[in-house]
């Protein structure tokens, strides 16, 4: 019996077996949507660059050179460097690690927080649900680079700082969209029969309701990447963020800002990188809302 | 030994009177049906009586203990309820095993994996469909998986919930007879709500005929078997179920 | 009997799955003059996609073939999708399971059914109301003036139905096909509705074609049963003879429907494994 075979058995011998098959049977129609596999490749080579930076990138993303400031892009210096002879490419190789930990970390903050203040705030519905509403409601409202900036700007600026900020102000929607879903599952016979089963309201929640929201909340996380990451690139664009000599993407635009005109790679590298990678992100988004979306889920 | 026992019961849907004054007992061991067109408050009984529709006034009694408002555990393992729709009431995302073995889990029952297969080859699945996800099982095969959960902790009391309206009628055959095997072998007490009469003909041993909300009629299986109903209401059920039984045998 | 108003030969409706394309309907054929033909079958048999395919509502993925798809000596087959619409609504219509989904939540019942009538002919606006006012009539509505100011939710489910059988047969079509038209009604009003689309099926010399899973009711209602399995025809009868079906899986069918007066310990079951391949 081959792999394959294993995995597409209609009939599975284990729980392992049956969780492995519609894990293999989600990737194998991702990886057929064209789109899709290109926001994975894109995905993947950025998680390679950031595990393997200091093997890729051929030199340090700190040592300055400064007799070859501002040099254009060559067969020694890819993306040429910048104003104190930093390698471009190097640091954007290393500006990897630092946009894949704020993606990361924002996403392990803010998904979480939203999935469970909507899960609680749907299920049990009346006052629970008028509170965490509203003070959804109060998050939504205000602009999400104004309040980003006014968290690091009591904070004091620094990655970390960034980190928390955008995830302060990247959970509401999260919140608002389980919510949604909870309502439609709140009355549904499966939920009323594991209540009646003498499940607590924590296990209903935690164990019947949140799997359920979850798909569509990557979905959403994968695609709110692309705003989370140009959120960050702002942060370090307006000096709040990653701080020199971090390599961080937002940062080394803001640095290149200045020779925009006459050296235009040092700020228009970093910037590739950021539009592929929001591509990539929204490539996949988009890839999994089609595989994953319950709605398409039965045909296949 | 009464069963159930429900007196003066008003059940509310936020400001409507869903059911009015009902007075039903249901003996133990017994196969009890409440027939009506919808709308007549059947169903609200029964989610009323598990906890479901916990805004409601007068007695419910459950052998002998008055029934809280809400859902409980101690009463979960007396009795557990049968949906309609075989589609709505399993989770899309669970296995079969998960379903089966999560009433086990929260009661820590041992010897989970043993009961899963036990309770798979009483409904008469197949333990090749215990890693299945609902999507890979037909309605009937469904029903089966729902009825094994209901029966997971050993209830003496079943309700049922439309059981068969949503299967086909070769579908609803099986279903029909396994409850029936079930009742037999187990002693349960059944109380079900159906809107087909020829169903409560097989199935049950007594019956209430509702409308909007009150009982109209109580009566036995015989006096459905031939129509002599006292009120006009229930004749006319009978009436429109029975022409087609007498194509039937020319 | 007249001549035929549907011709049907060898009608294949295919849908591609992940293991090959299946065939959902599998070669049917039947011929429909001014007479009630029902279709039965279990959930899967084709019914439903039959009457589909006729109407040419089969969307892709799906494929449909036929030897022959004739409606009054027009083969449907070969007209372009405008002249595919002049016939569906006008000249055959269908009245689906649901009333609720199938009418328009914003839009008053009577300019609902004013519109359907309108698509298909052209009238001043004092006769389309006329029209509409004389259709809720005639399915039994006392006061067609205050329906026709109704929203669908305001009415009930066998009002419901009543007005879609109005929408689809205001522009007097020849064929009216009914998929499952009392399955999401209760008894009470099953009957009422299924009286009323027998009688304007008379009366206007129409013919009917009935979807359903219940033999019974087919019986009751049509001239001719067509019973099918897995995308096949099983066997015609007449609906007089429902009783003394041949086939084992009409016999089967029948068997399993409880009766009123039931004293069998058990229902008979279909052995599936003689006709179907699942």
């Amino acid at each position: 019996m081959t792999l394959t075979t294993w995995l597409t058995d209609d009939a599975p011998a284990s729980r392992l077996q049956a969780n492995l098959g519609r894990a293999y049977d989600v990737t194998r129609r991702l990886l057929r949507n064209p789109l899709a596999a290109l926001g994975v490749a894109i995905l993947t080579v950025l998680i390679v660059c950031a595990a393997f930076a200091p093997w890729i990138a051929p030199y340090s993303p700190i040592g300055q050179d400064l007799g070859a400031r501002l040099m254009p892009p060559s067969a020694t210096n890819w993306m040429g460097t910048d104003e104190l002879g930093r390698d471009i490419f190097s640091r954007v190789v290393h500006g990897a690690r630092l946009t894949l930990l704020i993606v990361g970390m924002v996403a392990v903050i803010s998904a979480p927080l939203g999935l469970i203040l909507g899960a609680v705030s749907g299920y049990f519905g009346g006052w629970t649900d008028r509170v965490l509403m509203g003070i959804t409601d109060v998050f939504l409202s205000m602009p999400k680079l104004i309040l980003a900036l006014a968290f690091v700007a009591a904070l004091g600026p620094g990655i970390e700082n960034a980190i928390i900020a955008i995830a302060i102000t990247a959970w509401p929607p999260y919140a608002r969209l389980a919510r949604a879903e909870t309502l439609t599952f709140r009355n549904s016979e499966f939920v009323q029969a594991v209540r009646l089963a003498g499940a607590s309201h924590m296990r209903v929640i935690g164990l019947h309701i949140l799997p359920l929201c979850t798909s569509s909340t990557i979905i959403r996380v994968t695609l709110d990447m692309a705003g989370i990451i140009l959120t960050a690139a702002g942060l370090g664009f307006l000096g709040l963020g990653a701080q020199p000599p971090l390599p961080e993407w937002g940062a080394m635009i803001s640095r290149g800002r200045s020779f925009i005109l006459d050296q235009w790679w040092v700020a228009t590298m970093p910037g590739f990188a950021i539009i592929l990678v929001s591509l990539g992100f929204c490539f996949l988004g988009d890839g999994l809302r089609d595989v994953l979306d319950p709605k398409s889920g039965d045909k296949s | 030994m009464t069963a159930i026992h429900l007196q003066d019961l008003d059940i509310y849907y936020g400001e409507s009177r869903a059911v009015q004054g009902v007075n039903l007992d249901v003996a133990s061991g017994e196969s009890f049906a409440l027939v009506g067109e919808s709308g007549s408050g059947k169903s609200t009984i029964l989610k009323a009586i598990m906890g479901l529709a916990p805004d409601w006034t007068g007695t419910i009694e459950v052998d002998g203990a008055a029934r809280s408002h809400g859902t409980d555990r101690a009463f979960s393992a007396h009795c557990q309820m049968v949906f309609q729709d075989p589609y709505g009431s399993l989770h899309p995302r669970k296995t079969i095993d998960a379903a089966l073995a999560e009433p086990l889990l929260i009661h820590g029952k041992p010897n989970r994996d043993k009961r899963v297969v036990e309770l798979l080859a009483e409904v008469g699945l197949d333990a090749r469909f215990r890693f299945r996800f609902p999507h890979q099982l037909s309605g009937g095969q469904r029903q089966r998986v729902a009825i094994a959960r209901a029966l997971a902790l050993e209830p003496k009391l079943l309700l049922l919930d439309e059981p068969t309206s949503a299967l086909d009628v070769s579908i609803q055959a099986e279903i029909l007879n396994l409850l029936k095997r079930l009742r037999r072998e187990r002693g349960l007490t059944y109380l079900m709500v159906t809107h087909n009469l020829p169903v409560v003909s097989f199935m049950c041993d007594r019956l209430a005929v509702m409308r909007h909300g009150k009982i109209v009629e109580t009566a036995d299986v015989a006096t459905l078997r031939s129509g002599q109903f006292d009120s006009a209401y229930a004749r006319d059920l009978y009436r429109l179920s029975e022409p087609d039984q007498t194509e039937q045998t020319p | 009997m007249s001549a035929p108003l549907l011709e049907v030969e060898n009608l294949t409706v295919t849908f591609p799955t992940p293991s090959g394309p299946v065939n959902v309907v599998d070669g049917v054929s039947l011929t429909l003059g001014t007479e009630r033909l029902g279709i039965v079958g279990e959930s899967g048999s084709g019914k439903s996609m039959t009457g589909r395919a006729i109407l040419g509502l089969i969307r892709p993925p799906g494929r449909v073939t036929a030897d022959k798809l004739a409606f009054e000596g027009t083969e449907l087959q070969s007209l372009s999708a405008r002249q595919m619409r002049k016939i569906r609504g006008a000249r055959i219509s269908m009245v689906m399971q649901d009333p609720k989904f199938s009418l328009n939540p914003v839009m008053t019942v009577g300019r609902q059914i004013a519109e359907a009538l309108r698509t298909h002919e052209n009238l001043p606006r004092r006769d389309v109301k006329a029209r509409v006012a004389e259709m809720l009539h005639s399915v039994r509505i006392t006061d067609p003036e205050r329906v026709m100011g109704l929203y669908p939710h305001e009415v009930s489910g066998g009002m419901g139905q009543r007005i879609m059988i109005a929408m689809m047969l205001i522009p007097r079509p020849r064929i009216l096909i009914a998929d499952e038209p009392t399955s999401a009604l209760d008894v009470s009003v099953q009957g009422q509705v299924l009286d009323l689309i027998d009688d304007l099926v008379r009366d206007n010399g129409m013919g009917l074609l009935l979807v359903s899973h219940d033999l019974h009711l087919v019986g009751r209602y049509c001239d001719r049963v067509m019973v099918m399995n897995a995308g096949r025809v099983v066997e015609t009868l007449d609906a007089r003879n429902l009783h003394a079906a041949q086939h084992p899986y009409t016999k089967g069918l029948l068997a399993a429907v409880p009766r009123m007066n039931e004293t069998r310990e058990v229902l008979p079951t279909l052995d599936r494994s003689q006709w179907a391949a699942t």
